[in-house]
């Protein structure tokens, strides 16, 4: 047993970080947010350039072939410094549903393209408000024809396909389908959404031609299992949020005087901060099983997966909305950047289903491992 | 990073596990036995087999084992029901003080009957006048040829009245600031001029003492640092303190889990009711997080690191998740849920008993407030607060009394 990531994964998140700080800093996030682009281009050209897009593709597929710790290493990065960029949605999700999924053919049309780049996936699933389910998709697709409406799609405005969760009348109630996004028959609409640093749409197919992506009637299941590999590396980048909304709140609290001495030296302060450094750590002991889960396929990924997921969703919206409260006034303005993590942690709790579905997942788990 | 064992963690495991099966007292072994009785049983038994205390080096009674498979052994050891363990102070808390400031003649004599459970160990450091702020303690003690005379008065004293031997912190000068005049020692409960008087807790039960120092004689050989250093050596002894008292509290998710599986809530399985999944989930979140959390402090051990006051964490996290799980338990079973009596209640009254006990977990070995005091100035460097007792003589500090 071994706990810890290697000093090769720990040299990746030293270049990641450099990288990082130089090509995302806070004006980057903040261009995003005030600007008209829907990410920042330039950043995530240069996201690609490092591999880290490529990370899990097979070299085969063009890419570097490297495991999930990499992976889960980049994303803790991202999330850090709350980066604006397509790479929750073409890497953790359009990436992991045609590795799981995707027919020869598809993954040899499709991942070299997302390995450098070059392409955007993205993955649609929720139509309306509430809890996604089966019975709830209205979405339908015959005969590699698409029609319905998904809303929101992350990054659904630039993605350049879409894997898209469509009703199916036969199995688990659902297919996966395979659907290009600049073709006709497809209209996308950006949505303003709480965090416009991650751009958001509302896209509607009429008769868009759509592939199928694995078996007809086990779109469902497949959504499970893609999203319980996402649910691992999510939580990675909202510790890696978590943990940078703490400093933030550390830092501001140690220059800020008030009644004669740094307000950090006040107990209210330290326990709220020191609150924040609990709730961080277990999620980020969570996220090392789910790493490992993920890596290696286990068994107990869904178990670990939610477990990392719940408290990651906590730690996260906690430190966000408490690092605007240690900021005070300040922290509420429009000129501060407490606000990117606020925004960031609440879009990353509910994009692929809520702290309360999650919960729900983590002990169905718990119950399918008592069964076992 | 890789959860699963390797080959020789493996066939560490199976041994661990084959011993376990084998050794594990049966109810007919404990029978008639008090608490200590049956603890000393268990711990005499990995002694001779070599299971007991296995990190410790094997002239200390130990097996000299790593951090890894310390771990393997507390996940077997747990896995099976053994007796209540009454030597967490003297093994985890005690010991790794001695190892650190004790002779090696002093640490052949005294480690290997605590690794045997012959000897069990307690903690006088808290007073009346002293519990969060612990250095601040009042007890004195006056040099007297080769020997220490002690006066003064311990409180909280967990199993003092089944103690064989003492760690103890006094204060040798009360004209220099309250951190510099203190000295560590450790002492024979047994020494005339010691009284231990029971507290009864607001559980019924009485775990703690209080413990009265009269002209109680200390050999100057069984000081530990140096006159003056007390404080030093009690910041070795509270370093692995975090990691002994760990959160547990005797109850568990799968204890709480079980029981909603169990019970209905309008006429369905609690378990099935959204809002007690939700708790259900945070705590087995919790708990996950704190077990993960612990392996690594244990990978940090193998690399020769000492427990960090992140450590204070498990026991921050364990005490309140004892407390609300035992009380949403207690709702759970609605109006039966008062039942104490380990006769008529669901699981032997075990959630009502913790109930009762929790609010203790989270006092003893500092509040909540002082571990979030810990962890903020320790670990995330925050300035410490205002100190109007700094920097002068312990003798001119106020307190309250006249």
């Amino acid at each position: 047993m071994n706990f810890e990531f290697s000093d090769e994964q720990n040299l990746l998140r030293e270049q990641a970080a450099g990288f990082l700080a130089d090509k995302c800093p806070p004006g980057a996030v903040r261009a995003v947010l005030e600007g008209d682009a829907s990410f920042d281009a330039e950043l995530f050209k240069g996201i690609a350039d490092m591999g880290w897009t490529a990370a899990t593709i097979p070299e085969k597929h063009g890419g570097l072939g490297l495991s999930y710790l990499e992976l889960c290493v980049i994303a803790e990065e991202l999330g850090r410094v709350v980066a604006p960029v397509p790479f929750s949605s073409s890497v953790y999700l359009a990436t992991e549903a045609l590795l799981l999924a995707g027919s020869d053919a598809q993954r040899q049309a499709w991942l070299p393209k997302l390995a450098t780049g070059a392409a955007i996936g993205t993955f649609a699933l929720t139509e309306s408000a509430g809890q996604a389910s089966p019975d709830r998709l209205a979405t339908s697709c015959d005969n590699g024809s698409l029609t319905g409406s998904k809303l929101p799609v992350a990054d659904g405005d630039t993605a350049d396909f879409a894997v898209v969760v469509a009703k199916c009348d036969s199995g688990d109630g659902a297919s996966l389908c395979l659907v290009p996004l600049q073709a006709d028959g497809v209209k996308r609409t950006a949505v303003a959404t709480l965090d416009p640093t991650r751009s958001h749409a509302r896209i509607d197919f009429d008769h868009a031609a759509a592939e199928p992506l694995g078996a007809d009637g086990e779109g469902w299941e497949l959504t499970r299992r893609i999203l319980d590999r996402a649910a691992v590396l999510f939580a990675w980048e909202q510790v890696g949020g978590a943990n940078a909304a703490l400093e933030q709140a550390k830092e501001y609290a140690m220059g800020r005087y008030a009644f004669g001495r740094p307000i950090a030296g006040f107990q209210a302060i330290k326990h709220k901060l020191a609150n924040m450094f609990v709730k961080n750590t277990l999620a980020r002991s969570n996220c090392y099983y789910g790493a490992w889960a993920l890596s290696t396929d286990a068994s107990e990924l869904p178990l670990a997966a939610a477990t990392a997921r719940v408290s990651a969703i906590q730690a996260y919206y906690f430190a966000s909305k408490e690092n605007i409260q240690t900021h005070g006034g300040m922290g509420f303005t429009w000129e501060f950047d407490c606000q990117f993590h606020y925004r960031r942690a609440k879009l990353l709790s509910v994009n692929i289903g809520s702290e309360r579905t999650w919960q729900d997942r983590l002990i169905s788990a718990v119950e399918a491992g008592q069964a076992a | 990073m890789d959860f699963s064992d390797t080959p020789e963690e493996a066939a560490f495991r199976q041994e661990a596990r084959a011993w376990l099966t084998a050794n594990v007292p049966s109810m007919e072994d404990l029978e008639g036995l008090d608490e200590v009785q049956r603890a000393k049983l268990w711990q005499m038994r990995k002694y001779e087999d070599g299971w007991a205390c296995i990190r410790w080096p094997r002239e200390y009674g130990g097996r000299g084992a790593s951090a890894m498979e310390q771990v393997i052994w507390n996940q077997e050891e747990s896995s099976f029901r053994t007796p209540a363990s009454v030597f967490a102070i003297g093994q985890g808390m005690a010991a790794p003080t001695m190892m650190a400031w004790a002779t090696e003649e002093q640490k052949r004599r005294y480690l290997p009957p605590l690794a045997s459970g012959e000897h069990v160990w307690c903690q006088l450091f808290s007073e009346p006048a002293g519990g969060s702020d612990l250095a601040a303690l009042r007890t004195r003690a006056e040099k007297d040829g080769d020997e220490w005379v002690v006066n003064g008065q311990k409180i909280w004293t967990s199993g003092a009245h089944f103690s064989d031997y003492a760690i103890l912190v006094v204060r040798t000068d009360p004209e220099v600031p309250k951190h510099k005049g203190l000295t560590y020692f450790f002492v024979d409960m047994k020494s005339p001029g010691i009284e231990t008087k029971p507290i009864r807790q607001i559980s019924g039960e009485s775990n703690f003492n209080e413990v009265y120092f009269t002209d109680v004689r200390i050999p100057d050989d069984h000081r530990l640092g140096a006159v003056g250093q007390g404080w030093q050596v009690a910041i070795t002894t509270l370093m692995n303190e975090r990691l002994a008292i760990g959160g547990g509290g005797g109850l568990g998710f799968r204890q709480v889990f079980e029981l909603a599986q169990r019970l209905t809530i309008d006429g369905r399985p609690a378990i099935e009711d959204r809002s007690v999944r939700a708790r259900l989930a945070d705590w087995y979140a919790q708990e996950s997080g704190l077990r993960f959390a612990g392996y690594r402090a244990m990978s940090a051990l193998s690399r020769g690191e000492i427990p960090g006051p992140e450590n204070s964490i498990g026991k921050y996290v364990g005490a309140s998740k004892t407390q609300d799980m035992a009380s949403f338990a207690i709702d759970l079973l609605e109006m039966s849920g008062v039942v104490s009596d380990p006769e008529l209640s669901s699981h032997s009254g075990i959630f009502q008993y913790a109930f009762m006990g929790a609010p203790g977990l989270r006092i003893a070995g500092g509040t909540d407030e002082i571990m979030l005091n810990i962890l903020a100035e320790r670990v995330l460097g925050m300035p410490q607060d205002v100190r109007v007792d700094k920097g002068i003589p312990f003798s001119q500090v106020p307190t309250g009394a006249s």
